[in-house]
């Protein structure tokens, strides 16, 4: 028998030796070097790859190429559609009160649909306001560092923040983050009584899509700079906080809400009251104001 | 030795496998099947390719998905980091999170599969939307495949869903970002929105115990099922219609032209499969991605500026930040927040759009014959436009996610750049639009009159063996196209 590519087949036989040294490489990395991901990804690739060159050297030089012609399948046969749907119908033959039956399968068919969904009710039912408005925040409660540590006014100074969370709440909970910035006392342009020397303190949870908020912009240069705000790094969204974080860009549509704060006769941070708003992102139980 | 010495009465290969078949056929009766599997022909198109390398990506994802199975542990109940990453030692991480480190750290060519898993799951994407534009821009979508367009676009979908799982699973700081703005995009939904997000998250972000289990059971069972599912209907509508092919010499609506799968086309394919396998792995092995344990593990509080997600969330992060900023609201009352533009309306117009086109294209060109020739871009003027502009308006979109790293790499203003894109996603379509109607039209123009600027003579053969010299201008004959005329009746009654 003469061969198609004598050179095609000696290729595809060194490909698949050094395919399987590359394995068998594979597998003593494996046992004595395994930390090194490198080198079983290498050696594992490298593998693969010669059997690759071994396929498709057999499948373009080795193996017969030739072309063949194939006739597409008719999809459509008249005569036998007609005699198919004639069969479907006449399977109703003899069967007077079709109307009955039906009527009673959609009885049959609409309890049973029921019975299979209503399980799903195990997931959760209920009014949702109470989980989603859920917050640790009142009247006496301290900011903690995440430790538990009480923060004092003097761990901040002007253009400095920090994240402080509600004494004794999980800190996982979404209601207990808050960014805690310092500006100038003169710089708070509304809900002074709130921001003791400047301090104030926002929910931390991003009131567009739920991101945390995890940056603060503090001018270093005032005649050029830009006011400062807090930052979210999913989307942009950018909150005035000199203005009770109004949005100053980016797609969010509410403020943070804001935590009342004032200083205990330690020299504590501690809320005043609660949040100012809902936390988190917007959903249709939210009211604006 | 005379045991292992003794030669066996010499029996042909043909007999050999002639016996193999009658072994089959006895219990199966195959040969029918197997014939016109191994007579199956494909006709060969470098673009045809896009689908079979999604359809390794996906083998390779599922062998690799299966191995991190069998370490990852779907819980979020808390726990000391005691393995052999220094940095975190004594951490408080989630179980989730930890496991994912002992794959990454502690099991032997864990980190490999994990990798590959990924860059996987990248390229799985990749080859699955190039694909879809092959089909879109070659026609292919039509009668018959309008069925198999469909059960398509639900895989593009699917694939999305599942990566974005996927990654979302590990708990580690870019994840729980990604879930944070997914709770969020929920809950943006009017009406339900609040009870969706109540439901799916088990309670208020980040979610109750049951979470991380729903996640997972969606990850590595529902979503593949699936998946696996509509692949098999999607390769067994191919062999039930036939490839299609594109207008070559020979080449009808009624044959199809190609190299038969037995012998040349099952090496072929064996090849792609294994040489997608091994780019994965080389991958895997060689460049790393989502290194979860720099990231470290995720608290509601917590994020990071510069944030990218997989490539393909990327066009919804995009349509998240260039909305302007504002809820839906009536009065005092919220009807949508403004994730539901980004995060809901934008892919359900994109995922419909899709869905509809078939039907929307047989509708506005009265055409509802059955193709089985495919169209080269320039072929369909108007569809390869539309086309080009709503990839485009996508794209653009896309690009905008990454404005942050734009800003950082290239150091363009990022408030400037979404005004930048938000112009750019209305007007760029509309100039992408026209400007390729324009070169279709052209392309189409030049090729109908190659010879347009050209005068001369040709020289032609008579039937009785005589040359002839005849006077030829450019406005001679164009040349034929190859198309033949549409198949018989049994097609008419079925539009």
């Amino acid at each position: 028998m003469k061969s198609r590519s004598p050179r095609g087949e000696l290729l595809v036989a060194g490909a698949l030796v050094a395919s399987g040294l590359c394995a068998a490489a594979f597998v003593l990395l494996y046992a004595f070097e395994s930390d090194n991901t490198q080198l079983l990804g290498l050696s594992l690739g490298l593998s693969l790859g010669f059997v690759t060159l071994a396929a498709v050297v057999t499948g373009k030089k080795v193996v017969d190429q030739s072309e063949a012609v194939e006739e597409r399948p008719k999809l459509v046969d008249e005569e036998l559609g007609r005699e198919v749907a004639g069969e479907m119908v006449g399977g109703a033959e003899g069967v007077s009160r079709r109307g009955l039956l039906a009527g009673a399968a959609g009885v049959a068919g609409v309890g049973l649909g029921a019975a299979a969904i209503v399980p799903l009710a195990s997931l959760g039912t209920g009014d949702v306001s109470e989980t989603l408005k859920a917050s640790p925040w009142r009247a006496g409660v301290r900011l903690v560092d995440e430790n538990g540590t009480p923060i004092s006014v003097d761990q901040l100074e002007v253009g400095s923040w920090l994240t402080a969370f509600a004494e004794g709440s999980d800190r996982r909970a979404l209601g207990s983050s808050v960014a805690v910035v310092q500006i100038e006392e003169e710089e708070v342009r509304v809900r002074r009584a709130w921001a003791p020397r400047g301090i104030m303190a926002y929910s931390k949870i991003c009131t567009h899509a739920g991101c945390a908020i995890a940056l603060f912009r503090y001018p270093t240069y005032e005649p050029t700079s830009k006011p400062p705000a807090l930052v979210c790094p999913c989307h942009y969204s950018t909150f005035d906080v000199r203005n009770g974080a109004e949005v100053e860009f980016g797609p969010a549509g509410r403020p943070l809400p804001q935590l009342p704060l004032r200083v205990d006769a330690q020299g504590y941070l501690v809320a005043a009251g609660a949040l100012s708003g809902n936390i988190g992102p917007s959903w249709w139980g939210v009211r604006k104001s | 030795m005379t045991l292992l010495r003794r030669r066996r009465p010499a029996r042909s290969e043909e007999e050999a496998a002639a016996e193999a078949v009658r072994f089959l056929d006895e219990r199966l009766g195959v040969s029918p099947l197997l014939k016109a599997t191994m007579r199956y022909i494909f006709p060969d198109h470098w673009t045809f390719l896009f689908g079979e390398i999604a359809l390794y990506s996906f083998i390779v994802l599922v062998a690799t998905g299966v191995y991190l199975t069998l370490f990852f542990e779907p819980s979020t109940a808390e726990t000391t980091y005691a393995g052999s990453y220094a940095p975190l030692q004594g951490a408080a991480v989630s179980e989730a999170y930890n496991s994912t480190l002992r794959i990454v750290f502690d099991v032997p060519a864990g980190l490999l599969v994990r990798q590959a898993h990924h860059w996987a799951a990248l390229i799985f994407m990749v080859a699955i939307v190039a694909h879809l534009m092959r089909v879109f821009f070659t026609g292919a979508f039509r009668k018959p495949r309008d069925a198999n367009w469909l059960i398509g676009v639900t895989l593009a979908m699917l694939g999305l869903l599942e990566g974005f799982a996927g990654y979302s699973l590990a708990d580690d700081l870019l994840s729980g970002m990604g879930l944070a703005i997914a709770y969020g995009v929920a809950l943006s939904i009017p009406l339900v929105g609040g009870q969706l997000a109540v439901l799916v998250w088990d309670g208020n972000f980040p979610g109750g115990p049951d979470f991380i289990s729903r996640l997972f059971i969606t990850h590595v069972l529902i979503v593949p099922v699936v998946i696996a599912v509509l692949i098999t209907l999607h390769l067994a509508i191919i062999m039930r219609q036939k490839h299609s092919q594109f207008p070559g010499p020979g080449r009808t609506e009624r044959n199809v032209i190609g190299t038969p799968l037995w012998p040349a086309y099952t090496f072929r394919a064996l090849g792609m499969m294994l040489a997608t396998a091994a780019v994965l792995f080389l991958l895997g092995g060689l460049i790393q991605i989502n290194p979860i344990w720099q990231y470290g593990p995720y608290q509601p509080d917590l994020g990071t500026n510069g944030a990218q997600p997989d490539w393909y969330m990327g066009w919804l992060i995009g349509a998240l930040r260039l909305m302007p900023g504002f809820d839906v609201t009536i009065g005092d009352a919220t009807i949508a927040g403004n994730p539901f533009f980004g995060g809901v309306l934008f892919p359900t117009v994109v995922f419909s759009v899709l869905y509809a086109w078939p039907a929307v294209e047989r509708r506005l060109t009265r055409d509802h014959a059955r193709h089985d020739l495919l169209d080269r871009p320039r072929d369909a003027p108007w569809r390869t436009a539309l086309g080009a502009g709503f990839f485009t308006w996508i794209f653009v979109i896309f690009v905008a996610g990454a404005a942050d790293r734009l800003l950082v790499d290239l150091g363009f203003p990022y408030e400037g750049q979404v005004w930048f894109f938000r112009i750019l996603a209305l007007v760029g379509p509309f100039l992408v639009f026209v400007f390729t109607l324009r070169i279709c039209r052209e392309l189409k123009a030049s090729e109908a009159r190659p010879l347009r600027r050209w005068e001369g003579t040709v020289v032609r053969r008579e039937p009785d063996g005589r040359y002839v010299e005849v006077e030829a201008s450019g406005n001679g004959a164009g040349r034929e196209q190859q198309r033949e005329g549409e198949p018989s009746g049994g097609h008419a009654g079925d539009g």
